[in-house]
């Protein structure tokens, strides 16, 4: 699955796309591919605040529970309600499947995220593919 | 019929046999039948409605009725389907499901012992006291540690324990510190009992021996660092080879290392965490020293300090009274009695009732005691060899991600295999039809499908070799009829179960 040009990437395998200063966040194809049939999604409130590099929710599947990383500093204000009856999506669409969508509080993380073919080589490197 | 397309022929070392059907056993339960007798009233009857008022249930409880040949059926019946280390092979990585020898159930069924009730004074229960003391001096000396908690019930009470003994010593230094270091090959329950004990977690990368990244772990420690938890050896089955250095680094920043014992097996009379700048640790007696585990349990998870953590240890303690003993104690104030001491203003307070599973330690100090220091140093040995044997006779097949010497487990990925389709979940189902229990799954996460393999001192060469050839027909399958092993197991009472279905929709009622 190609990964988008004008999504970013974190080593933790989360993308993030920006829409004026909003960003919305979701899991890459690699990452529900490692984690087999994802059956849970714990997210943060609208609200809460997230910060980079920091935990800000799990994802749970058949195999193992993994911490989601959020690309970015700043206020959730919205949360993906229908992954709670239908967690399926993000094996089924990972890139179109998001998360939450945070108001970015320091735009200039952004720079620091990687883009789609530094990602991309990130990936085979820790592939040995 | 399904059942006429399962193989009748003999895989390994099982054929399918025989299974009972069987029920629920609310299904067989019909009003009335009973599986007992009273003797008749023999004290004045009283009118239960009269003193319970409102709360006196007048309808049945809804329990299952059945007469006693029924229960016993019933559980028996089921007890057929299950799989034990009595039946073979257990090599379930990480989990040491080791052999539970029989003379452990034989001393903890001696009478004095068995039925000794915690309300009993100290001074009539010299004898079980005796046991716990000897298990404590026992346990301290094989971790090279100067005092023992035996009172946490499993391996996450223990870190839970341990890690409030840290707390609590930081505390008494004016800083309770922020954060705990743990890697990322840790077990689940590291990262919980970190932020259980209000500590937030920082991870820790592997490097490509999968051990910690010396420079890594320099730059990650400062003075809000409570503690690394490190499991030693590793999830990895490594021998975690730098770890004075890593006490060192610690230690310098007035950080702690706590070690998660669950791997213990691998180190009991070679070498002594105490002795390497393990400063806390847990042990597992339902791994390591070969008490029921696995639903056979209660589990038993010590945990064992130094000397400057001793004031923090949960009450009571168990002390000796100062003196020579004698013959016949009557008080535990007695020279040289034991009795437990409450009076311990630093400590983190009780962490389980009573003083935690006792039978658990008659079990574990009858297995030190029956191996002795030589018989304990040959099963470590014999842990390592056969984990090693496996990975000699199964390297040229899976894929080994860390080729570091292994101890007491080994751990390959699927790589090889998922290129045709086959995961590790796939091959572990597959292993049930050889009759033997499935390898550690998925875990350590490190490892992108991996095969977590610890067949433990337990196991003979001819068992081993039982185990070796059905990995690698299952491995023959998977390049002839993928097909077979992605749909196993067949020789079983159901078939494969839909997990994510049963995750993701659980029904958890009986009848909607």
């Amino acid at each position: 699955m190609a990964y988008p040009t004008n999504y970013r990437y974190t080593k933790e395998h989360e993308w993030i796309v920006l829409e004026g200063n909003t960003g919305t966040i979701g899991i890459t194809d690699y990452a529900q591919n490692s984690l087999g049939d994802i059956v849970y999604v714990d997210a943060p409130k609208v609200g809460d605040s997230v910060t980079a590099n920091q935990t800000f929710g799990s994802v749970e599947s058949v195999k193992a529970v993994s911490d989601l990383y959020s690309p970015v500093s700043g206020t959730v204000t919205a949360v993906n309600e229908s992954l709670k009856t239908t967690p399926d999506k993000i094996n089924e669409a990972p890139h179109e499947t998001w998360i939450i969508k945070v108001e970015l509080s320091n735009p200039s993380e952004w720079e620091n995220l990687l883009d789609a073919a530094a990602y991309e080589s990130f990936v085979s490197e820790e592939t040995g593919a | 019929m399904a059942t006429e397309s399962i193989e009748r022929k003999t895989v390994g070392k099982v054929r399918p046999h025989q299974t009972q059907n069987e029920g629920l056993v609310f299904e067989k339960s019909s009003p009335g039948k009973k599986a007992y007798k009273l003797p008749p009233l023999d004290v004045p009857a009283v009118d239960a409605s009269s003193l319970l008022g409102e709360t006196h249930r007048q309808a049945s409880a809804g329990l299952p009725e059945l007469s006693e040949i029924e229960i016993i059926r019933h559980f028996t019946r089921l007890s057929t389907w299950n799989y034990a280390i009595d039946l073979g092979m257990y090599p379930l990585g990480s989990c040491t499901m080791k052999y539970n020898p029989r003379v452990n159930e034989f001393v903890a069924r001696i009478e004095g012992l068995a039925e000794a009730h915690p309300y009993r004074p100290d001074a009539q229960a010299q004898g079980i006291l005796e046991v716990i003391d000897l298990l404590q001096k026992c346990l301290t000396e094989i971790t090279g540690m100067d005092a023992i908690t035996l009172q946490p019930a499993a391996g996450a009470h223990g870190e839970f324990t341990g890690i409030l003994l840290v707390r609590a010593w930081h505390e008494s230094q004016g800083n309770a510190r922020k954060k705990i270091l743990i890697p990322d090959s840790a077990h689940g329950t590291n990262p919980a009992t970190a932020a259980i004990c209000g500590y937030a977690v920082e991870n820790l990368k592997s490097n490509s021996e999968g051990g910690i990244d010396l420079e890594a772990l320099e730059r990650q420690v400062d003075s809000e660092t409570a503690a690394l938890m490190l499991t030693n050896p590793s999830t990895i089955g490594v021998f975690e080879s730098q770890i004075h250095r890593i006490a060192d680094i610690l230690h310098a920043k007035g950080a702690l290392l706590y070690m998660d014992g669950a791997n213990m097996n691998a180190l009991v009379g070679k070498v002594r965490p105490g002795d390497f700048g393990v400063d806390v640790m847990h042990l597992n007696l339902h791994k390591t020293f070969s008490t029921p585990h696995g639903g056979g349990g209660p589990g038993s998870g010590p945990v064992a300090c130094k000397r400057f953590l001793e004031p923090f240890l949960p009450t009571p303690v168990l002390v000796r009274s100062a003196g020579e003993p004698q013959s016949s104690v009557t008080i535990s104030a007695a020279p040289g009695a034991l009795h437990w001491e409450y009076d311990r203003p630093q400590s983190v307070g009780r962490v389980r009732a009573f003083y935690g599973n006792t039978g658990m330690f008659i079990r574990a100090l009858a297995y030190i005691l029956a191996n002795g220091p030589d018989g304990l140093r040959q099963t470590t040995e014999d842990a390592v060899l056969n984990a090693n044997y496996v990975r000699a006779k199964l390297e040229d097949l899976f894929e080994l991600p860390y080729k570091t010497a292994s101890m007491h487990e080994v751990v390959f990925s699927d790589k090889r295999q998922a290129a045709k389709g086959v995961k590790t979940g796939d091959f572990a189902k597959r292993l049930i039809d050889y009759g033997f229990h499935p390898y550690t799954v998925s875990f350590p996460l490190i490892v992108p499908g991996a095969l977590m393999i610890e067949p433990t001192e337990s196991e003979s060469k001819e068992e081993l070799d039982l185990f070796i050839e059905a990995m690698r027909s299952i491995a023959r399958e998977v390049e002839e009829t993928p097909e077979l092993v992605k749909t196993a197991p067949h020789s079983t009472r159901v078939s494969r179960l839909d997990e994510v279905q049963a995750a993701r929709k659980p029904v958890l009622r009986w009848r909607g």
